[in-house]
This record gives structure tokens, sequence and C-alpha cells, in this order.
């Protein structure tokens, strides 16, 4: 049988993007918690408005990544629990790619949502035309970074019970190269400082994970079910 | 051959003579550095006798980051060739290195609180220093919560090489970062050349930071390697002469 990657892509790919969706609760819990982190700290600060619109690239920031990292956790899990991980596994196509649709659907899933929201949000939090179309824009190379790299601690963690602490300890470390580009670049943009160079690097950073994250995902999940 | 070597037994057995020259070796550059470092060495020009927390800031400072370097090879070996012995030193290596880093960032504070003013600045070097902490406590995290020891070497093998390949890429946008967002920072300590009666003790403290690294993971490996080969009728051989 001639194997056909994209095809095969797809429709996993299809397959588990119905799956998330059908179970509402997945994916519509990170989003809420997205929306209500943000919406925690003008209550915890107070509504000067200059302040909040200083704040609100690193508040919506930190907010997004959080709500990456809890949600990653049920990526694999379900289907270690059920035996489908098993199943791809033994099947003919390379790990990696099977990684990848993994990745691919939580963003479509999670990522998407999140960028969806977020305007509304930066609106809440002050921001003028031009900061949200930044915000829009980090975010929309920054939450595959995001899911990607998370997608590496939740392969590993995949055997352990009781992590719901274990996944955002281990792989917060690794996230703070996207944090500081996704927040500098919103802050040059309300500077009107060049920020092209910078957009460049996060492109950097989604191929670099590209490129590593479904390799090493890949083999965590080997290791995870031979273990 | 060479596998032969590497196996926990081998290792066992040529470390048990080395043990107490590495002890004795600790020792001499220990008494050395500390002795010349507190007492022999000028007082500096500048910060007078405070800079003497040198002496203990950048050894472990500098044995942090070796020890994250050590686990990084350990990590490949053992994925690669599945090596036993390059396994457990990952794992006996982690806790020391997080408490290294631990060392180096209070020293850093005592030192920076009478230097700079203040106990803590969010400048480039502190920063990824900090962020060594959190990876190292990740490591040993997922490494308590893995039961099996095979699944648990693997898998902390591989959170080590995302953290290698992350590191530079950490380290370099912290300090962009700190470019970026900070103003006129404070400059650096100003020591464009170090004084021999400075060096000499620095670098024997060093080598004596490195020594006990050394001497405290083989002890480490000996008893991990004694409670993974418990089964064994070599352990029980050498239980039995103890």
């Amino acid at each position: 049988m001639q194997l056909n990657y994209l095809h095969a892509f797809i429709q996993i790919t299809k397959h588990e993007i119905k799956i998330i969706l059908r179970s509402r609760f997945t994916w519509i819990t990170p989003l809420v918690f997205y929306i209500m982190v943000v919406c925690l700290f003008p209550l915890a600060i107070g509504h000067d408005q200059t302040l909040l619109a200083n704040m609100a690239p690193g508040v919506i920031w930190v907010a997004a990544l959080l709500a990456t990292i809890i949600s990653m956790g049920h990526v694999f899990r379900n289907d270690f629990d059920e035996g489908y991980l098993d199943l791809l596994l033994v099947s003919t196509y390379p790990l990696s790619l099977l990684a990848l649709t993994k990745i691919t659907s939580h963003w479509i899933s999670h990522g998407l949502p999140l960028i969806l929201i977020s305007p509304l949000l930066g609106l809440l939090l002050n921001l003028n035309t031009e900061e949200l179309c930044a915000l829009i824009f980090t975010l929309l190379l920054g939450t595959p970074v995001l899911s990607l790299i998370g997608a590496i601690g939740a392969a590993l963690t995949v055997t352990v019970r009781s992590n719901g602490l274990l996944l955002p300890m281990l792989m917060i470390p690794f996230y703070i190269p996207v944090l500081i580009f996704g927040t500098g670049i919103m802050i040059m943009t309300h500077n009107h400082e060049p920020v092209i160079a910078y957009y460049a690097m996060m492109g950097a950073f989604v191929l670099l994970s590209l490129v590593f994250a479904p390799l090493l995902t890949g083999q965590a999940l080997k290791i995870g079910a031979s273990g | 051959m060479f596998k032969k070597l590497l196996s926990p037994y081998a290792f066992y057995n040529h470390t048990t003579p080395l043990v107490p020259w590495i002890l004795a070796g600790f020792m001499l550059c220990f008494s050395y550095g500390i002795f010349a470092g507190l007492f022999i060495a000028p007082a500096d020009y500048q910060q007078g006798d405070g800079f003497r927390i040198i002496y203990v800031h950048v050894p472990s400072a500098f044995t942090a980051m070796l020890i994250y370097f050590t686990m990084a090879i350990c990590a490949m070996i053992t994925l690669i060739w599945r090596v036993k012995i390059t396994a457990i030193c990952m794992s006996c290596s982690a806790p020391m290195g997080a408490w290294f880093t631990l060392l180096a960032l209070i020293t850093g504070s005592i030192w920076g609180k009478p230097m700079w003013g203040t106990w803590w600045i969010w400048d480039a070097r502190l920063t990824s220093v900090l962020i060594l902490l959190f990876i190292y406590l990740g490591f040993i995290a997922l490494q308590s919560v893995i039961d099996d020891v095979q699944t648990r070497d693997r898998a902390t093998s591989i959170i080590t090489i995302v953290g290698i390949i992350n590191l530079p890429i950490i380290h370099y946008s912290v300090v962009w970062w700190s470019t970026l967002h900070q103003g006129p920072t404070i400059s650096k300590l100003s020591a464009p050349s170090i004084a021999l009666s400075m060096l000499y003790p620095l670098l024997a403290m060093i080598a004596a930071f490195i020594l006990f690294y050394v001497l405290i993971v083989m002890i480490r490996m000996r008893n991990q390697i004694l409670l993974r080969e418990i089964e064994t009728a070599w352990v029980r051989k050498v239980a039995m002469t103890l």
C-alpha cells in the first residue's frame, strides 16, 4: 500500500478535531479560563486606563500561555487511556507525523479560539487598533509554538497520574523566549518602533519548533507507551 | 570491551579506590582556596572585603552550568546507546545542579545588596540563571513522578535535551529582553583585569567545587547502582563484605 502522508495527516487531523469539538467541555474550559484570568487583572489593579493599556500585552500573553499549557494535558491522555495511542504507535506512519496531527488539531481547537477572542479582551484592556493588530499577529505566530513545545511535555507526562501542575512546571521555562518576543513586539508597537526583525524572530521560533517538537514528541510517546 | 567498562558493576569496582583521592584533592584545593581567598588576597580597591564572596559565587555558578552540560551529554548517550551508567549520572547530578544554582543566586543576591544597592535586578544574567533553576526543578519533578526506571531515564533524557536546545535561545532572548525593556542599566562591576593573588584562589575554588561535585555525584551514583542492581549476585557479595 502506498503511504500518502499528506492524506493521512489531513484525515487524522479532521478526525481529532471532530472528537475535540464534540466534547465541548474540553475546548471551552481553557477559553473561559483565559478570559477569566485577563478579567482578574483590572479587578486587582484598578481601572486606570493607561496603566491597563501598558499592562495589557503581558497580561494577555501570560493568560494565553497558561491556558495553553493547562489544556495541553488532555492532548494524549484520553488516547492513552483508551488504547488509541498504541494503535497509532503500531501504524506504519512515522511517529513525528502522528505527533504533528495531534499538535495541529490542538492548535486549531484551542489556539485559534484564543486568538479570535483576544481582540475583545484587548478592547477591555484599552488597546488601540494598531496594538490589537499586533496582538493578533503575535498570538498567531506564538500560539503554534506554545502548542508545539507543550506537546513534548504532554507526551512525556502521559503515563503520569495526578500531574495537574507537573506539566506547567516542566514546560513554562521553555515558553519564556516566545513570551519575551510576543510582549516585546506589542510594547514596541505601542512606542511606534520598527518591529519587523522581531516578527522574523517569532517566525524562526515557529520553524525551529516545527522541526524539533514533533520529532521529540514522537520519541517521548514511544517511551511512554513502551514503559 | 568498552561496553563492559560502562557496566554498573565495573563502574562500582573502578571508583572504589578513586573516592579517597578525589576527597583529598578537594580538601587540598578547598583549604588553599578558602584561606588564600579570605586572608591572603588583597582587598578590592572599590569593594573592600565585600568582593571576597566571589570565591563562593563564581565557582557555584560555574559548576551549576557545568553540571547541566554534563547532564546533556549523559542524556544523549543514554538515548542513543541505552547506557545505564550515564542515566544514573544524570539523575544523580540534577539535585546537585539545582543546589549549586540556588547557591549562586543566593550568594549573588547577598553580593548585590551592598554593591548594587538591591537584592535583585532583572538583569539578563540573573534572569537566565533563575530560569536554569526552574529547568532543574522541572527535571527533578518529572524524575520523581515516573516509577518505571527505564521510562524515567529516557523521559528525563528527552527533557534534558530539550533544555540544552533551549538554553542558548532562552539566554539570548533574555539578553535582548533586558536591553529592550531596561533603561540605563546598572553597569557591571568593572574588573578588566584581576590581580594574580586574587585569581589563583579563585581558580582553586573552582577546582574545589568541581571536585566536590565529582565526589558527591560518584558517591550518589554508587548508592544508586547498589539500589538498582539489588537483585544481582555481586551486590549481595558487596553487602556481605560491608
